[in-house]
């Protein structure tokens, strides 16, 4: 009872957290472009309806932006005024693909990054940690082979990766897709060909992810291995004379520690990293998106994008954080106290 | 101070890494001295010429010529029939020249010229053909039916007077020009660009250009990081909390969303090399700030910071003298690690669109980014971006690798 009562403190506090670090990062989100020097607000809206012919949109945009931004009303009311709106989900209007809104666009995108990243994150960092455990333990010509490839593989950049990834398997060897999420000819839906199309687009972004996540992460796991390796506790064992795989079973329990605080810490950018291998692909999701936003001078779909960005670093960094209460024996011993 | 510095040089890891990034500054510095080209030129009009020696053509007709008694068929052969029409040839032979599959071998261009020669004739049945393809075969065959004749190239003038064209030389398939002979040539060793600027200058210059923004990043994301981490490790309190609270949320805030946000605000036209490298340096402070606090907690009980408390240095001192020198060597690893960085983070806010915006200069991530804007993997152009991948990827390494040099140098456990 005692012990769930602990749980319950410990997880509240982090929510509380995280929840002011989110407010934090929406005020931030607002107030960055509007600190600038000059009338940003006024200058975007400009620079939005530059490129547009027909006036009844020009108009409908500006009208759009009067209205959502508030902006004759001093700053902290057009917070309050936005803030109101991206509660409902209401982002306004995207400048560069009007009459679409922001809410629409993002809500067909965040799906592919979510069923990309995600995934290949968590398959890299599963197959990093266990490589480096076991180029740790086994040292030797495993080790001396495994390390510098890992060590060059990790400075790659995710954009990089994705780029060889494709030169080599979509156009030269022309086992995947190049671009896009489906075949461009198909109409999502839930027939057996768009899902084949899915999945084969699916594998260059995914791999690239994959392998860059897994360099970095072998090379953390094995230095913590090996630190853990040369413990105290790891010698009074074998000197017990308990079997050798108990040990490394603890060993690697230990290392994995570090290494899951690491992947909370590095989380964000990782994802910043994919979200431009995203591009290399031209995949469907918040990468492109944004990217086709910063070329549109789109700013409304800009902020949202970036928004939606840390909305969704912050849940998985507050889970990385909740599971580590649950595995790390020092939390579980603090929240008996 | 000269034995640690003898120590770090016998760490195999940080000599690697040192002269591999040593090697790449020097070029930096000495290419554009033996190359004075301006990297922006637009030399070649028009996108994505291949690496290699372009040679004036006309040049090349004037210049003098040697006679060769090589057989320049058979290369011409292969350069001038694709692979498809090879695969197109065989399959009409087997159709309807009446050869068996077997006799064809595809990779032997001459044998199977030969064959076509032989067997081929525009009026021959050809049952099951569309008319356009029957037509694609007698432009093939007369493709065929050029290479193999051989014929001299005439060289003609017009003449000013009359306007009729005066043959003035003729040139023979055997001849052949030496290309040092040619006055007008350029070397373009890896090729050139979508805008037809030489790829090799240019990636050296934005090298160093990069190398700058990775610099400003880095100096400016220590300089903060190491003045946060001490106050807050040193005077700690409420202080410390504050500081401490405001990392952990820039910590989880991802720092690439914040350049995103600030790049953009900034503006396309403010957004100079300088600017961005400091945009860079004012979001990756975190890291630094955790890790020299954690440093100064452990130092500020020490018992020669503890005398010089008692023998009423001021802080300032007791900072400078007692507590700095002993985070020297974490100072230098964590600048490393920021250069790196800064590098990345400039080349990803570049492919967003969001690098500097210049006229004068170009960045790794510029060159990316117009590679990937121009598509060009999907041209084969792989001289555009994948140099431009390796550097970037040699740069990170070596600062890496020389990051790990260094801590494996001062944290004797990780040694192995």
């Amino acid at each position: 009872m005692k012990y769930l009562k602990g749980f319950k403190k410990y997880y509240g506090q982090k929510i509380l957290w995280y929840l002011i670090t989110l407010f934090f990062a929406i005020v931030l989100n607002f107030v960055l472009p509007r600190l600038m020097p000059g009338d940003p607000v006024a200058s975007i809206a400009a620079g939005a309806v530059s490129g547009m012919t027909d006036t009844t949109a020009i108009q409908k945009v500006l009208n759009d932006y009067a209205e959502k931004f508030g902006v004759n009303e001093p700053m902290i009311v057009q917070f309050g005024i936005w803030a109101k709106n991206a509660i409902r989900g209401d982002f306004g209007v995207s400048f560069g693909q009007y009459p679409r809104t922001v809410a629409d666009i993002i809500s067909s995108s965040v799906g592919w990054t979510l069923a990309l990243q995600l995934p290949a994150i968590l398959v890299g960092w599963i197959l990093g940690n266990l490589l480096g455990a076991v180029a740790a333990y086994i040292k030797g010509a495993f080790d001396k082979v495994i390390l510098p490839v890992f060590l060059f593989v990790s400075n790659i950049p995710a954009f990089g990766m994705a780029i060889i990834l494709l030169t080599v398997f979509g156009i030269n060897l022309k086992w995947f897709p190049t671009s896009g999420g489906y075949g461009f000819d198909l109409i999502p839906n839930m027939s057996w060909e768009f899902v084949r199309s899915v999945i084969s687009h699916y594998q260059l972004p995914f791999w690239s992810i994959v392998l860059i996540t897994i360099g970095g992460q072998a090379i953390g796991m094995r230095s913590m291995a090996i630190y853990e390796l040369n413990a105290d506790y790891v010698k009074y064992s074998r000197f017990l004379g308990i079997k050798d795989r108990k040990i490394v079973g603890y060993v690697f329990r230990n290392a994995m520690l570090p290494q899951i605080t690491g992947l909370a810490m590095s989380l964000g950018t990782m994802m910043g990293g994919a979200l431009v291998a995203e591009i290399i692909f031209s995949y469907p999701g918040i990468g492109s998106t944004l990217m086709t936003a910063v070329r549109g001078q789109d700013y409304p779909l800009i902020s949202a994008c970036t928004l939606m960005i840390t909305v969704m670093v912050l849940l998985a960094n507050l889970f990385v954080e909740l599971i580590y209460g649950v595995i790390d024996p020092r939390v579980k011993a603090a929240q008996q106290d | 101070m000269k034995n640690t510095i003898r120590q770090v040089f016998h760490s195999p890891k940080f000599v690697i890494g040192f002269i591999i990034f040593a090697a790449l500054l020097l070029t930096t510095i000495i290419y554009p001295i033996v190359v004075a080209t301006d990297p922006l030129e637009m030399v070649g009009n028009g996108n994505f010429f291949k690496p290699g020696t372009y040679v004036s053509v006309k040049d090349a007709v004037e210049g003098s010529k040697y006679t060769l008694n090589v057989d320049v068929q058979s290369a011409s052969l292969g350069s001038k029939i694709s692979a498809e029409d090879k695969e197109a040839m065989k399959e009409w032979l087997v159709k309807f020249g009446g050869v068996a599959e077997a006799d064809i071998d595809i990779e032997d261009a001459e044998g199977l010229i030969g064959l076509w020669e032989a067997n081929y004739s525009e009026n021959a049945e050809q049952k099951g053909l569309t008319s356009s393809k029957k037509k694609y075969y007698v432009r093939l065959n007369k493709n065929i039916d050029g290479i193999l004749l051989n014929n001299d190239v005439i060289i003609a003038q017009e003449n000013s007077e009359t306007g009729e064209l005066e043959q003035s030389a003729s040139i023979g398939s055997q001849e052949f020009v030496n290309t040092k002979d040619v006055a007008n040539r350029r070397t373009f060793i890896l090729g050139t660009d979508n805008f037809g600027r030489d790829v090799l200058t240019e990636l050296v210059h934005a090298t160093k250009t990069s190398l700058r923004v990775g610099l400003i990043a880095g100096v400016i994301a220590t300089l903060i990081g190491l003045f946060l981490g001490l106050i807050s490790g040193y005077v700690g309190g409420v202080v410390d909390d504050l500081i401490m609270f405001i990392t952990n949320m820039f910590t989880v805030i991802p720092s690439f969303v914040l350049l995103i946000l600030i790049s953009y605000s900034v503006g396309q036209n403010a957004r100079g090399v300088n600017l961005v490298g400091i945009i860079i340096g004012i979001t990756s402070w975190t890291w630094t700030t955790r890790s020299v606090r954690s440093q100064v907690i452990s130092l500020r009980n020490r018992d020669h910071v503890n005398l010089s408390k008692l023998s009423g240095h001021s802080m300032m001192r007791i900072v400078l003298t007692d507590i700095l020198p002993y985070l020297a060597s974490y100072v230098v690893m964590a600048f490393i690690l920021q250069i790196s960085s800064g590098i990345l983070a400039e080349a990803q806010l570049s492919m967003l669109g969001l690098g500097p915006s210049t006229s004068n200069a170009a960045t790794l991530g510029l060159m990316m980014n117009w590679a990937t804007l121009y598509a060009a993997p999907l041209n084969g152009s792989w001289w555009a971006y994948f140099p431009v991948v390796i550097t970037i990827a040699l740069i990170a390494f070596s600062l890496n690798l020389m990051n790990t040099g260094l801590d494996q140098v001062f944290n004797p456990q990780l040694r192995d």
